[in-house]
């Protein structure tokens, strides 16, 4: 990459002051945790601070944290763990990748929800606009409210669906299945029929496993 | 005077210009669109819930099925984030391959996208044409991997073998008689090497003769000049990336400005729009494929001299070859963990992006050190640009808005995941 990431994390330093909760290298990429209060005033100087200039939102990612570290049973629940997702301040963030072409580098900004039973985010449409359709689908996946979204509805779920079904307390195969019903002449829901099963379980192994 | 009211269209699901199933609700006022709101979704197939419950190898084969026109380069992404984590170094050889297969893969992307805008636009010879080499290419795919569309050839440390040394023949039918067939096999005598630089050899002409048809056609500039104009500055506020931001007059391309993979010892250009309108973005995508036949042929110079490995030795991450795992005790239990319980990723988070031919195709990838990804989310290209669909329909005509999603280049696969 053209800008190397310290002179950027000195760049964010400078301009966020104590707005930065956290500012971690890893992999190369740069991630950048920010407080849910004033987000909206950290993320319009990331885009229009020249030395910053993200002038490109490039993904919007809702995350559960609530199972991080958790193994799962046979029939695919997450069993009660914490041990890790203790590490985390709240269940529910959303990850933004920006993108700045003029200085060809990348960031990844993470804000948390305080709330975990009603997440609540403050809406970067006004800032990046393609924003618009990546906070619909991480309010359609994971309830997470953007507050200020213009259009905020669901979009890639069914029209009349029940849930958040990326949370990780959601099952994978659902809560109801759809059929034709002869009888009354019209596609009816009913509950799952299916048992949920793992055919691989989920296994957490040491930290530094596999590494040569 | 008689009240106007604005009228409700609904476009879809089931429409041939639709490129799949997209529901477009469009407020006409007479001919004139004054609001379009796609409903997507109709595709939804949860594919990053699903890979939350797969083994990180499990969801190799779902990455070709999200933009199912350009099945490799999806897979780059996912094995690169996965690469990334793991801390993979991945043989010079497997890399000239992928890249090769990158941009095989992004002809195959352009030619079907250049028959399908060709038909919704009027013009129905393209179709035909383009078919015709895709069927060389696909052939291709089906050399290396046995599948013609949705290949799963890329692993995490390399991709699965190496290019064989001779291509599939045809054999004789009451179709085809003993001539025929005679002809059909004569370029698949050698190698894939020898049997794709005979199509690269023929390509660049075949390239002539659909510009030939199009690029001066009176009908096909009415239908695409002045149409969709985004300036520069919209272009990056709406999240546009590859030819849709090429198009617009944005010089990035990821192969030149973050270069992955052997990019960077390449020679090839980037074509850059003007006027940031349907034509432009139809001239960006016919000239890059030009460039990746540049690219195709330096991989196959250097992988006709350079024989090695294709696949790395980390056996924590990737199989053993057969022969050594059933002479050694050792490989053959990382044989059965890996394909029992799959690899441990340690824990972390990455995000790789390819150019992928729609624009940045990237994975993000969350690892808590399991044998699955806790969480990963595809950043799909199509998804950005059809959000943009309203505000670059607004105050066209409705014809028009096939020409718009047509030059999108929207394919439901990758936008509904």
């Amino acid at each position: 990459m053209a800008t190397d990431l310290n002179t950027l994390a000195n760049h964010l330093t400078d301009a966020l002051q104590d707005g930065v909760v956290s500012l971690e290298e890893r992999l190369g990429e740069l991630t950048l945790v920010i407080g849910a209060r004033g987000m909206l005033d950290a993320m319009t100087q990331l885009r229009d601070n020249s030395a910053l200039g993200f002038e490109q939102l490039i993904d919007v990612c809702g995350i559960d944290y609530s199972a991080y570290g958790s193994e799962t049973t046979e029939d695919g629940r997450y069993l009660p763990d914490g041990e890790m997702s203790a590490g985390f301040p709240a269940r529910f963030a959303a990850v933004y990748h920006l993108l700045s072409v003029k200085h060809n580098v990348r960031l990844r900004v993470r804000v948390f929800a305080e709330d975990d039973e009603m997440p609540m985010l403050d809406s970067v449409t006004a800032i990046w606009p393609v924003a618009n359709w990546f906070e619909r689908e991480a309010f359609d996946l994971y309830g997470i409210v953007f507050v200020g979204h213009p259009d905020l509805r669901r979009i890639l779920t069914d029209y009349g669906f029940a849930g958040n079904p990326f949370r990780k307390d959601f099952p994978l195969s659902g809560h109801v299945e759809m059929r034709y019903d002869a009888d009354q002449r019209r596609v009816v829901y009913e509950p799952v029929s299916i048992d949920p099963r793992e055919i691989t379980p989920r296994t957490v192994r040491e930290e530094n496993f596999g590494r040569q | 005077m008689a009240e106007i009211k604005n009228y409700t269209m609904n476009f879809g699901p089931q429409h041939p210009a639709a490129h799949g199933v997209l529901r477009l609700v469009l407020e006409l006022d007479g001919e004139v669109v004054e609001r379009a709101d796609p409903h997507i979704g109709l595709l939804h197939r949860a594919t990053e819930k699903l890979a939350e419950h797969k083994t990180f190898l499990q969801t190799v084969p779902y990455m070709d099925r999200l933009d199912y026109v350009s099945m490799m380069s999806n897979e780059h992404a996912y094995v690169m984030a996965v690469e990334k984590l793991a801390g993979i170094e991945v043989p010079i050889r497997a890399q000239y391959i992928r890249v090769m297969y990158d941009e095989i893969t992004r002809i195959l992307n352009h030619l079907l996208w250049l028959g399908a805008v060709g038909i919704d636009l009027g013009a129905m010879t393209m179709f035909f044409y383009t078919f015709r080499d895709r069927e060389d290419l696909v052939d291709c795919y089906e050399a290396v991997s046995g599948a013609r569309m949705h290949a799963a050839y890329y692993r995490p440390g390399g991709v699965y073998r190496d290019l064989p040394d001779s291509m599939a023949q045809y054999m004789e039918s009451k179709v085809h008689g003993a001539a025929a067939v005679k002809r059909m096999n004569e370029n698949r005598q050698g190698s894939l090497l020898d049997f794709l630089e005979d199509f690269i050899n023929r390509f660049p002409k075949h390239i002539d003769e659909f510009e030939t048809l199009l690029t001066d056609n009176r009908i096909w500039k009415q239908r695409t000049v002045g149409i969709g104009v985004v300036t520069p500055e919209r272009a990056l506020a709406l999240g546009f990336t590859g030819p849709m931001l090429r198009g617009s007059g944005i010089v990035w391309d990821l192969r030149k400005k973050q270069p992955y993979e052997v990019y960077d010892r390449l020679d090839f250009d980037i074509p850059v729009g003007v006027e940031g309108d349907c034509y432009d973005r139809y001239l960006v995508r016919v000239e890059e494929m030009r460039q990746s036949v540049r690219i195709i042929k330096q991989c196959i110079d250097w992988l006709r001299v350079n024989p090695g490995p294709v696949m790395a030795e980390n056996h924590k991450f990737t199989p053993p070859s057969r022969e050594s795992m059933k002479q050694n005790m050792e490989e053959l239990i990382h044989h059965f963990k890996l394909f029992s319980e799959g690899m441990h990723v340690p824990a972390g988070e990455a995000y790789a992006a390819v150019e992928h031919p729609k624009g940045e195709f990237g994975i993000y990838l969350v690892s808590d050190g399991a044998n699955k990804p806790y969480r990963m989310k595809i950043r799909a290209p199509g998804f950005a640009h059809l959000s943009s669909l309203d505000e670059m329909s607004r105050g066209h005509m409705i014809a028009d808005v096939v020409a718009l999603i047509g030059t999108q280049d929207i394919v439901f696969g990758e936008v509904d995941r």
